[in-house]
């Protein structure tokens, strides 16, 4: 601790401290990582870590084993998920009354407790080592293989992991061209969305000549199911300061932002502790390292707005505005924020630089495609086994992502579509299991990277509900300024629920078509240029299913309202009343022991007598 | 000098003209709604979409908010510019089936038929009253509130401001409204102060908006 | 020239105040401060930073996490991003609306509760997702819903367990079976 008082003035020193720490944390080669992300923490995990923080000092343990409060491991379901190292023995679902068993068999004794180990979904066998589940191993772990090993409010251990050594080796032997063309060489692309690559980005705003020039890290991940930037910022956030800073050597900027949604609290503490942190130790400020480079980072929260996250709408939010993207050009690198030079890079994309200057860009590039270099990370959620953070090398299929590592369906159910890139993504079937997880053949399928949200979807699940849902979203979350954007998706909107009431016709159907074609076409920015995506990649897959919801009035998933109808099968219901006590609409009547019957008229199709039966006895058709 | 191709022909104009300027200054046509050369581009309306680029790699933009490039292919009736902006006549015809000038638009550009459903909105959003007040008056006395398909144009509250300064520049620049009496002065409207005593921004805005008390538009109408 | 010009002038105004904070910040330190946006506050403070009144009014209308009206006292936030919506989200969002009578962005006349319904909240994984002030439930269903208030309320200030009761009551009166509902939850 003596050592972080002491503001860094050169490159030995750096290295001399990240000695040091390391050493320091050899001696404690024993500790426990409690996964303190947004997922576990629901699960109860805070309170898990200080049982055990109370359970170590009463057994006199606290100075020998470590306890970090780590972000993300990656297996969210099965939450709390606890970590012993140093043999790297995964625990899930922890209780409070396991803590005492783990610390005194696990910890001290080196035993296994056999009902909190992992059990795989495909072959029921139990696992012990973290890195031999499937879901892990399968994995390559850059950016997320230290969220194990660091507590993010500690800048201490990720300075043991020779954290700012990129930092240091930049500012003290490479000029901002090398770095660009370090950057350029290892194909690293944007990890918001559009992949476009990293390099080219930087040399655009790097050869403007201004006085001042801005570099802003987005972390407005509006697109819902995504939540790789937020496991990035709250599990390591240092990781994305250091290329931040990298990036504005780079691009020859002083002032560096980090935009963060306001939907993520924690997020925007962290990063405020991180800066204080990397401030105090001269990291950040005047002549960092000793060298000629200034560098201060300040933090912008959003106000919940999803098309902030298009540039130049944030660039607007940053500067107080109503969010509202502009046409380019003039790009942002020529005139963005204060009206000066500014670049804009994704959390994921920062988080990817300090990696890149460590292992140089020859090595970087040996995984990944031949286009798009790196690893990328998924949100792997939806109707699959193991849902959580899943980082793989580009260009893997989606196939093993979904079943290899994703441990495939929930509840042995088949497989009906994967939904990737938000609502400018778009769904693919099954047919498409095989495609490589690559920006341009995304694309070319209909969908999109996008930040990596990956909903995996099973037969229970409605394309035309989905597209509608997504249509929702857009209709709240457009900015209303183009009128084809605000009016024609919400014509759109319209045209689609009357599908999912079963009051559509095929004329309308194909004006539909034609008007989500439009919509694509005429509209200024991002987000309204992919609104219809959603709209169009389900009908080039599933159009069956719009032709059953609108020639037959039938919604072969069971989802749309209008269209399905519950009732009781009387030789199945013994007539407990469980359902007619719960039914919201007192729909359901039936005196006790008789079978119960359902009022079709009075039924609000809400589902909960059927998710309440234990019997089996309610159907839905 | 920026040069670049307008429809197949080499154009040359001043740096920092946009393609619409360009465009109406070699004669041709493009239909605009949220467009006036007083005020700053805004991009809104959608209708002056031109097509831009080289052929399979092109994409349509707005042409009052896109600057000339040296180099750049421009074609501002191709087939697809030609059947979009047709789609967002009939869009905005379904949804202002009211407005004289969108009526006017439709018949322009053979817009024949409907097939979405009609809605009766006065305001199409284009924010051209808005840009008036703010920028030809500094008055900021109204604006767009809310976002999506929830967005209006009000005053701070929906309430009468005290910024306003009655000038009357909202009603008069609106494209939407002029259906209703132009003054006796506007030779091709018709008059018809003594069917439509109040522009449709008063019913729309109540309380908001009764500054105008006596209506500019309408006591101009009388006195023709 | 001048059109584009123009329009790079207007794209490119600050709205801050004249010590250099936006509005947007300035804004959410109102709403942190009162626990939403009080009008005469947004008309002192234009006055006094110098903004316009209409500014402020569209920012504070454009962006979610601004509220116009007093906000409840307990925040309950529904997820209805995609992992949680194909999970069943947009059913548990009714059935928490329907048990506190309060609509998604409502808040309750007694002012005790607020729905929110947010995008995302970024915990997909364990979709559909509901917080009641700042806690996470995860894996919620429609018919859990009843079970998650009742024990979330004991875990809040006896008084608003009251007022939820109250709540049921005047809803049984009003013929709605939540009462019924929670009664059956006891037994």
């Amino acid at each position: 601790m003596v050592a972080l008082q002491t503001c860094l003035q050169s490159l030995p020193e750096l290295l001399n401290l990240q000695q040091e720490l390391k050493r320091k944390q050899e001696q404690r080669k024993n500790y426990l990582a409690v996964c303190g992300d947004t997922g576990c923490t629901a699960w109860g995990s805070k309170h898990i870590k200080d049982v055990f923080q109370q359970c170590l000092e009463q057994k006199g343990l606290n100075h020998t084993t470590g306890l970090k409060f780590t972000g993300c491991l990656g297996l969210c379901e099965s939450g709390p998920v606890v970590i012993v190292f140093p043999q790297g023995i995964f625990y899930q679902k922890v209780r409070e009354s396991d803590i005492e068993e783990i610390v005194e068999k696990t910890l001290l004794q080196g035993e296994i407790i056999d009902r909190l180990l992992y059990q795989d979904p495909v072959s029921g066998e139990k696992i012990i080592y973290a890195g031999e589940i499937p879901f892990y191993r399968k994995q390559e772990r850059v950016l997320l293989a230290d969220n194990w090993s660091i507590d993010p409010s500690s800048i201490e251990d990720y300075l043991a992991l020779d954290g700012y050594g990129a930092l240091g080796r930049v500012l003290h032997s490479m000029s901002s061209a090398q770095v660009i063309k370090e950057i350029k060489d290892s194909r690293l692309r944007g990890r918001g969305g559009a992949g476009f690559p990293a390099g080219l980005k930087w040399q655009e705003c790097n050869e403007m000549v201004s006085a001042q020039k801005y570099i802003i890290c987005n972390a407005d991940e509006g697109d819902p199911g995504a939540f790789m930037d937020r496991s990035l910022l709250e599990g390591n956030p240092h990781s994305v300061l250091e290329g931040l800073i990298i990036g504005g050597f780079a691009v020859g900027a002083a002032e560096g932002i980090i935009y963060i949604r306001a939907e993520y609290p924690t997020a925007v503490q962290k990063i405020r502790l991180a800066i204080g942190q990397a401030e105090a130790l001269g990291l950040l400020g005047e002549n960092i390292l000793g060298s000629s480079f200034n560098f201060r980072i300040g933090v912008s929260v959003g106000a919940g707005a999803f098309v902030c996250g298009e540039t130049s709408a944030l660039v607007a939010s940053v500067q107080g505005r109503v969010g509202e993207p502009r046409q380019k050009p003039p790009h942002l690198a020529e005139r963005g924020y204060n009206n000066r030079p500014t670049v804009i890079n994704n959390v994921e994309t920062l988080a990817n630089v300090p990696h890149i200057i460590n292992r140089g860009a020859e090595t970087y590039r040996l995984t990944g495609t031949k286009k798009s270099g790196g690893t990328k990370i998924f949100s792997l959620v939806g109707k699959v086994n193991n849902t959580g953070l899943v980082e793989v090398p580009l260009g893997m299929p989606l196939r093993e992502i979904i079943f290899a590592i994703g441990g495939g369906i929930k509840g042995g159910k088949a497989f009906k579509a994967v939904q990737t890139g938000g609502p400018s993504g778009g769904c693919l079937p099954a047919s498409m299991l095989d495609l490589p997880t690559d920006f341009d053949e995304l694309s070319a399928a209909g969908s999109m990277m996008g930040s990596g949200g990956m909903i995996v979807m099973d037969e229970e699940t409605c394309m035309v509900d989905l597209a509608r849902y997504f249509l929702k979203f857009l209709n709240d979350e457009s900015c209303g300024r183009c009128f084809t954007c605000r009016e024609g998706l919400s014509r759109m909107l319209e045209m689609v629920e009357a599908i999912t009431k079963g009051q559509s016709s095929m004329v309308e159907f194909e004006l539909l078509k034609e008007l989500a074609a439009v919509v694509k076409d005429s509209t200024m920015c991002g987000l309204g240029q992919t609104a219809a995506n959603p709209v169009l990649s389900t009908i080039r897959y599933f159009e069956e299913e719009y032709r059953a919801h609108i020639e037959e009035g039938r919604c072969p998933a069971g989802v749309c309202r209008d269209l399905i109808s519950f009732n009781i099968n009387a030789e199945l219901c013994n007539g407990c009343g469980a359902c007619r006590r719960k039914c919201p609409a007192e729909a359901i009547e039936g005196e006790s022991k008789t079978p119960h019957l359902i009022r079709t008229e009075l039924c609000t199709k809400c589902g909960i007598c059927l998710e309440t039966c234990r019997y089996h006895a309610v159907n839905k058709l | 000098m920026i040069n670049f191709m307008l429809n197949g022909l080499d154009v040359a104009v001043e740096k920092g003209t946009t393609l619409l300027e360009a465009a109406r200054f070699y004669g041709i046509e493009i239909p605009t709604l949220c467009h006036n050369e007083g005020l700053s581009p805004y991009g809104a309306c959608r209708l002056c979409l031109v097509e831009i680029g080289e052929p399979g790699k092109s994409r349509l933009v707005t042409s009052c908010t896109y600057p000339a490039q040296e180099g750049l292919q421009v074609r501002t009736h191709s087939e697809r510019v030609v059947k979009t902006r047709k789609v967002i006549i009939e869009l905005y015809l379904a949804t202002c089936p009211s407005s004289k000038t969108i009526q006017d638009l439709a018949s322009r550009y053979h817009v024949t038929r409907v097939r979405f459903r009609r809605k009766h909105d006065d305001c199409i959003l284009c924010g051209l009253c808005i840009r008036y007040c703010n920028e030809q008056m500094q008055g900021k006395a109204i604006g767009f509130v809310n976002r999506g398909v929830e967005r209006r144009i009000t005053t701070p509250f929906n309430r009468k401001f005290e910024e306003c300064r009655l000038c009357g520049g909202c009603i008069y620049i609106c494209p939407a409204c002029q259906a209703r009496c132009q003054g006796p002065q506007e030779g091709s409207g018709v008059c018809n102060a003594c069917l439509n005593l109040s522009p449709p921004c008063l019913d729309h805005f109540g309380d908001a908006m009764c500054y105008m008390d006596p209506c500019v538009a309408c006591e101009q109408g009388r006195k023709g | 020239m001048a059109l584009l010009e123009k329009q790079m002038q207007v794209d490119q105004e600050n709205f801050t105040t004249r010590n250099g904070q936006s509005l947007v910040a300035l804004l959410q330190e109102v709403q942190e401060q009162y626990n939403y946006l009080p009008e005469e506050v947004l008309r002192e403070l234009a006055c006094a930073r110098g903004l316009s009144l209409m500014e402020m009014y569209s920012v504070a209308t454009f962006y979610k996490s601004f509220s116009l009206q007093p906000r409840g006292r307990h925040k309950i936030v529904t997820c209805t991003g995609t992992a949680c919506h194909v999970r069943g989200s947009e059913k548990v969002t009714e059935e928490v609306s329907r048990m506190l009578g309060v609509k998604p962005g409502g808040t309750s006349e007694d002012g005790e509760y607020s729905l929110e319904s947010v995008n995302c909240l970024g915990a997909c994984a364990l979709a559909p997702l509901v917080v009641v002030d700042g806690e996470y439930h995860g894996n919620m269903t429609a018919a859990r819903v009843a079970a998650l208030f009742r024990e979330q309320l004991k875990k809040m200030k006896g008084q608003s367990a009251e007022s939820f009761d109250k709540v049921i009551e005047e809803k049984a009166i009003a013929g709605c079976s939540c009462a019924r509902l929670l009664a059956g939850e006891k037994n």
